[in-house]
């Protein structure tokens, strides 16, 4: 267990930038997810941190050492592969004292730490077999094993859960969450599924184009998006961004006066699905164009005022396509962005 | 349905037809000419081998060949195809290079080591030059057993590493980049990155080079009788002596069977000892 400092690592292949310049501070024993779309650089900073991957420049620390310069083996970590890299020619057991016996670690210990390990992963019964003979879930569950049984200074997760189908991803979730709370190991999980990092991570790095866009707690990231891409990207449906104008520090949308973070000009106003409400008066005008029931709420799509916009209301609300509603929201929700930018004004 | 199916056959049969008349009736033949001398059955053509001054020798030279060639060759070419694994440019041209002595016929590549290691060849003037021999040096006489074993052994090296290599390079293809990287980060040095993760994964290309290679090295021939003629008696040189020279196709073909045998024995060997641990495949 330490902390990891990852201080202005940049990474090109030939022309192409993977990596700009990426800082991230993580403190011992904390879970930090780099969430963001395939190709945003989140692998290759993994990579880099694992030693799999040179940077150009920038410096990489664990429990306050530079081990930039050190290949993978002397950094003291443990990774978790996307495909798992479960050895097959070897069984479970061999696997999960893989590490341990790469440091010739005396046999006594290797067992100890092998059956903790896998008592904590539930693989206890499966030792003897072969990867072949287990299901993907499972040789996840190895692949986690393993890295714990080294009780490595930082553990490193490439996607680990994205083999998984969508129930087993669920419960392994929760149940990786609670085991890495225990063990109180450094994490840093790379993942493009936002519900993933909010769920584990205590915070969560947003990549977009090579570069950490925002480092918040989910919440934050959630309801204070630094961008309009992290508004985007982060939550399902998607927050809702309207090109509004603000007129003497004032913008109106229908029968609503919002007071506005600039005089003059154009913005964007940012606002998340669920906390539009259907209201009898007041409000601005929506016009449904399709409606979804996806049972613990309804979806709905349509247009205010020729923008694209979602809405999530209860589902018992009767709302049919072509319907025509008022919406209104909780102005202290707005988030305001900048619409050349895409920026957050006034973001912290 | 049925039509189908007669249509797979038919298409079948040629080189079923093409194997059985080129392939299995002379096999037939060949033993049925091995255990009959003189029109009667038994093991006369296999005593006369056996009885021959030269089989001893060729025995021990064909085993010995085999024995130090085959292991050389499998380090050299797990060698050459972990480089080449790693390398990031010049990979293409490395492996056609590395290809080539492939494409050279057995004989080309014994009158090529011939001409190098003979009397007045490029090795005795190059030692010459440098002032190690006085004169001309015969390496390849059968009072220079070692120096002629060695030539040939080298001649060998050169022509036949590449089949091993080139079956261990799509071998190596085959393994993802993840299993080594998992090793690195779990701590494994370069060694036993390869001590424990590669050549295992490897393995089922490694039984292939090894029963490919093993057979065709005990079928030497054209580049021992090019360097060695029968300073250096092998197995399939002596079938073949008895075959042209003598003229006796009983025991030439008792040396052909006694080769089979060797070669499936060394076959089964392989599949034997390197078959996977229960389990290991689905």
């Amino acid at each position: 267990m330490a902390e990891l400092l990852i201080e202005g690592v940049a990474k090109s292949f030939g022309p192409v930038v993977a990596l700009a310049e990426a800082t991230l501070a993580i403190g011992d024993g904390e879970f930090v997810a780099l969430l963001g779309p395939s190709g945003c650089g989140k692998t290759t900073l993994l990579r880099i941190v694992a030693g799999l991957e040179e940077a150009n420049c920038g410096q990489v620390l664990i429990g306050g050492r530079d081990v930039s310069a050190l290949p993978p083996r002397a950094r003291g970590l443990a990774m978790v592969f996307q495909n798992y890299a479960v050895f097959p020619h070897m069984t479970v057991g061999e696997n999960v004292a893989f590490g341990l016996a790469m440091a010739r670690a005396p046999a006594a210990r290797i067992a100890k730490q092998v059956a903790r390990a896998a008592s904590l992963m539930q693989i206890e019964t499966l030792l003897g077999r072969y990867p072949a003979q287990l299901s993907g879930g499972q040789r996840q569950r190895v692949a986690v094993a393993r890295a714990l049984a080294v009780e490595p200074a930082v553990l490193l997760m490439d996607e680990p859960l994205s083999n998984l189908d969508a129930l087993l991803r669920l419960e392994m979730r929760a149940e990786l969450k609670a085991v890495l709370r225990e063990a109180g190991t450094t994490t840093l999980y790379v993942t493009h599924d936002q519900t993933e990092a909010m769920g584990l991570a205590d915070r969560v790095a947003v990549m977009h184009e090579g570069r950490i866009v925002q480092i918040a707690a989910p919440s934050d990231v959630y309801r204070r998006p630094a961008s309009v891409f992290v508004g985007g990207f982060v939550g399902n449906p998607p927050m809702n961004f309207l090109r509004v104008a603000a007129v003497s520090g004032e913008v109106r949308l229908g029968a609503l006066r919002l007071s506005a973070p600039m005089e003059e000009g154009g913005l964007l106003l940012g606002i998340r699905p669920e906390q539009l409400a259907v209201v009898e008066t007041g409000g601005f005008l929506f016009r449904v164009a399709v409606a979804e029931p996806l049972g613990t709420h309804l979806l709905l799509t349509g247009e205010t005022g020729g923008q694209r916009m979602r809405a999530v209301v209860p589902p018992d609300a009767t709302v049919v396509a072509g319907a025509e509603l008022l919406l209104a929201f909780d102005p202290a929700a707005i988030r305001w962005m900048d619409a050349a930018s895409g920026r957050a004004i006034g973001a912290a | 349905m049925r039509r189908d199916r007669l249509l797979a056959y038919a298409l079948i049969a040629p080189s079923i037809l093409f194997l059985a008349v080129i392939f299995l009736i002379p096999l037939g033949q060949t033993i049925a000419l091995a255990f009959t001398r003189h029109g009667t059955f038994g093991l006369a053509n296999f005593a006369r081998m056996a009885g021959d001054l030269n089989f001893r020798n060729a025995v021990a030279n064909t085993l010995g060949l085999v024995i130090v060639v085959v292991p050389l060759q499998l380090a050299l070419a797990l060698g050459m195809s972990m480089m080449l694994r790693h390398l990031k440019r010049g990979r293409e041209l490395i492996l056609w290079i590395w290809s080539i002595p492939l494409g050279v016929s057995d004989l080309a590549a014994g009158l090529v080591w011939l001409g190098i290691l003979t009397e007045k060849g490029y090795l005795n003037t190059i030692l010459y030059h440098l002032g190690v021999i006085h004169g001309p040096v015969s390496w390849l006489t059968y009072e220079t057993p070692l120096a002629l074993f060695i030539g040939i052994l080298v001649a060998e090296i050169w022509r036949a590493t590449a089949i091993i290599f080139v079956v261990l390079v799509a071998g190596t293809q085959l393994i993802p980049a993840e299993f080594e990287e998992a090793a690195s980060v779990f701590g494994a040095t370069a060694w036993q990155r390869f001590r424990r993760v590669t050549v295992p994964l490897l393995r089922p290309s490694i039984q292939t080079a090894l029963i490919l290679r093993t057979v065709l090295a005990f079928e030497a021939f054209a580049v021992v009788l090019a360097i060695g003629g029968q300073n250096f008696p092998v197995l399939l040189s002596q079938a073949y002596l008895w075959q042209d020279t003598n003229q006796d196709y009983g025991v030439a073909a008792a040396y052909a069977v006694l080769i089979m045998l060797i070669t499936l024995a060394a076959t089964l060997f392989y599949l034997v000892a390197l078959r996977p641990r229960a389990g290991e495949v689905a």
